[in-house]
């Protein structure tokens, strides 16, 4: 069993028995990170670069740890924000380091389709590390992996996204993801930051966090972007908190072996409250961890190297 | 009786003309750039054609004969933005589009809103390879503030007004606008779309925008805008046109307006009933990226109907060019606009005529009388002592889209490599051919 694609530009397309290797592999590689010297020669000579568009630090270091326990060479590019504006195109940004001879590209981007264009104008490997409010695939196998850990399945838990749907990369990915994995998904936010249509996704939809949660297993917390309220896509933060805030004692509504998860950064106290966050049934942090292992797994598997050892 | 002698004779084909109620075969003769006469192929006697040089006897059998197609809607890019597209090669597109009338829009640089402009544009497209109408701009510099020298740009030739790209925002600007006008008996024609609702606004506001994730330009911006200057129009009295029209709400506001005997008219462009949305997302390809966006299934099916039931008077192209590197960017980077001139006509033939919607003579009087009608053109009619422009259109021939056999200097069409059907054979411009199909 293998990838259908050279690349992984998102979970929209992505079947069963794929995401399912890739959860498979990355147990390999989680085993890996929590020994003593947690670096193998897999990808020996394969040389990544990692192109950032936009800021972010977790997911740039944790593709580059990932990169660099196996072994492969990494170069990291920043060419800023703003990255057409009177500067190198794209297009000759890549072509540029192309040419320099590198084997994959993880890229982020606040352009939607910027992955898909990458794979029209170069030869390299292409993993999606975010795009525009679009997809950010890495992230959505990084959250099944650790629900999958914890329940030993994904098929027929209830998940509840909640926050801004609208635009959130995070979102889209979970629910084709999830989806795609039989699991029952609902989105839970303010109905100015749920996107148009958003039922066509197959999820379920509620304005009511309440509601939402009622019976859920997994509560997926997605970050405010606090620019939104100047967007007057709702009037304040203190009625965020407390209508999509989650609270302790919000968590009673939760089927008991409930789990709390956050794609982080966290904004404490508006969209999630200390004590859920760093409650006993927060895996926040535990889903940084398996990030890196979902991500050693993507690019091995992408690769097309063959497991040595 | 002295002998008539003739310039150019085209024969063996199916003339239309709807404003002449024609539709026969019979065959045409040129003299001195105008129409001379319009004949019974079984009338033309060997006298007649006597004089004519044999490159200037077209034989048209199994093709059709039509007025010379005018689009009413076009981006020239000069001055400006010459490396886009000129004067002279917008026309040479034109012409191989089987138009031998354009109007071109105010957004070059600097605008069209003042007179020397548009007297800049008239000459530089006097020898070009189609006549060249100005629409000068409502506001200047495309504003929304002022208005413009509507007088000063009407005295100069301009046909229209319009600030096109820009909706004029400004309800009151724009009941001025529409009141002073009416002064010179020329048309508004509104971008109609909400600025506040469409802004950074990429693509339409569906299903597909949430897929991918992108920032929409909802279909009620538009429904909005349409109805606010219909009821502008209606309370000033003035003329009002609806550039590329696009969404169902907007399609039955104008037809309601009608029903109220309001003076306005509508466009629709062939890329709003041939594309929706779900396109987009299948390779980000910028050339989708338009304003007003490509929208539903159900919008399409709109605007069909409303071109079906005469809603929508005429099919423009709004041939946009942009170039290569422009587009060759991220989806929300890029300009809006495509190129259109060239596969206009084709795709109206596989999207309504072959569909059944239109007749050929519907399709026609959308590109011909209706634009000159609206805009008090010299054109759009075969009638005897008319310029002599003529659209001879090859009416089953197959033909794919290529880049490289674009006149136009830019090359931003997400059509190519599609297979039309209908392809312009002929064009004449005042009794000269500027377009032959090799
Ligand atoms: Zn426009
Ligand atoms: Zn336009």
């Amino acid at each position: 069993m293998q990838l259908r694609s050279r690349h992984l530009l998102g979970l929209e397309d992505a079947t069963a028995e794929e995401i399912t290797l890739i959860l498979d592999t990355a147990e390999t590689f989680r085993e890996i990170i929590e020994r003593p010297i947690k670096k193998v020669p897999t990808l020996r000579g394969i040389t990544v670069l990692n192109l950032f568009y936009e800021p972010s630090t977790r997911t740039r270091i944790s593709f580059e740890l990932a990169e660099k326990r196996l072994s492969a060479d990494t170069v990291s590019f920043t060419p800023g924000t703003s990255s057409v504006k009177k500067g190198e195109s794209l297009r000759d940004t890549v072509q540029n380091i192309e040419a320099m001879k590198i084997d994959m590209v993880v890229v982020r981007h606040s352009s939607s389709g910027v992955p898909y264009f990458l794979t029209q104008c170069t030869q390299s490997n292409i993993i999606n590390a975010g795009d525009g409010a679009h997809e950010h695939p890495t992230q959505a196998l990084l959250d099944m992996f650790t629900i999958r850990r914890k329940y030993k399945k994904l098929k027929d838990l209830r998940v509840v996204l909640v926050g801004d749907i609208k635009h959130s990369r995070v979102v889209r990915s979970n629910i084709w993801g999830l989806k795609t994995m039989g699991a029952s998904v609902a989105v839970c936010g303010p109905s100015t930051l749920l996107p148009f249509e958003v039922e066509k996704f197959g999820v379920d939809i509620f304005t009511d966090l309440d509601k939402a949660i009622d019976g859920a297993d997994v509560v997926n917390i997605m970050r405010i972007q606090l620019e939104r309220q100047q967007a007057g896509l709702f009037p304040s933060q203190r009625e965020y908190t407390n209508l999509f805030g989650m609270t302790r004692e919000r968590l009673q509504l939760l089927n008991k072996n409930y789990t709390i998860m956050h794609p982080g950064p966290i904004n404490r106290g508006v969209e999630i409250t200390n004590e859920v966050a760093d409650g006993d049934s927060s895996v926040i942090l535990e889903q940084v961890t398996n990030g890196q292992a979902v991500r050693m797994a993507v690019l091995f598997l992408l690769s097309g190297k063959k497991e040595e050892e | 009786m002295k002998t008539p002698i003739y310039d150019m004779l085209i024969k063996g084909g199916l003339v239309i003309d709807p404003a002449l109620g024609f539709g026969q075969e019979a065959a045409i003769f040129v003299k001195d750039g105008k129409i001379a006469a319009i004949v019974k192929e079984s009338d033309v006697s060997p006298k007649d054609m006597a004089s004519i040089p044999v490159e200037n006897v077209v034989d048209a059998s199994g093709k059709l004969v039509v007025p010379g197609l005018i689009d009413m809607h076009v981006h020239l890019r000069e001055p400006g933005r010459e490396d886009e597209e000129t004067i002279i090669t917008g026309c040479q597109a034109a012409a191989a589009g089987g138009f031998t009338s354009i109007c071109c829009m105010p957004n070059t640089n600097p605008t069209i809103d003042h007179q020397e402009t548009v007297k800049f544009v008239l000459s530089r497209a006097e020898q070009a390879d189609a006549h060249v109408y100005v629409v000068g701009a409502i506001t200047k510099m495309l504003k929304g503030e002022e208005l413009a020298e509507i007088g000063d740009l009407v005295n100069a030739g301009a046909v229209a007004i319009s600030d096109d790209g820009n909706y004029v925002q400004n309800p009151e600007i724009m009941r001025r606008a529409l009141e002073y006008a009416r002064m010179f008996g020329i048309p508004i024609i509104s971008h109609a779309e909400d600025y506040f609702l469409c802004a950074n606004g990429v693509m339409n506001e569906s299903y597909q925008s949430t897929r991918l994730g992108m920032k929409g330009r909802p279909g009620v911006a538009e429904e909005i805008a349409v109805l606010r200057d219909i009821k502008l129009c209606g309370f000033t009295g003035g003329r009002l046109h609806i550039a590329h029209i696009t969404t169902a709400g907007a399609v039955k506001a104008v037809r309601q307006a009608k029903a109220d005997g309001i003076d306005i008219t509508a466009e629709a462009c062939p890329h709003h009933f041939t594309l929706t949305d779900e396109e987009i997302g299948k390779e980000f390809n910028t050339n989708l990226r338009v304003n007003p966006p490509i929208r539903t299934q159900k919008d399409v099916e709109a605007v069909i109907e409303g071109l079906i039931d005469g809603t929508i008077d005429c099919i423009a192209s709004d041939h946009a060019p942009h170039a290569d590197e422009e587009k060759d960017v991220e989806f929300d980077q890029a300009p809006s606009g495509m190129i259109g001139l060239e596969t206009t006509l084709g795709l109206v033939k596989i999207a309504l005529i072959d569909k059944g919607y239109l007749s050929w003579a519907d399709a026609v009087r959308k590109m011909t009388y209706n634009p000159a009608r609206i805009l008090g053109l010299p054109a759009g009619t075969l009638e005897v002592g008319t310029a002599a422009d003529i659209t001879v259109i090859d009416p089953e021939k197959k033909w794919t889209v290529k880049k490289e056999n674009f006149r136009s200097k830019s090359k931003n069409s997400p059509f190519i490599g599609w297979k039309l059907s209908g392809k312009i054979d002929i064009t004449i411009l005042g009794g000269r051919i500027v377009y032959r199909n090799k």
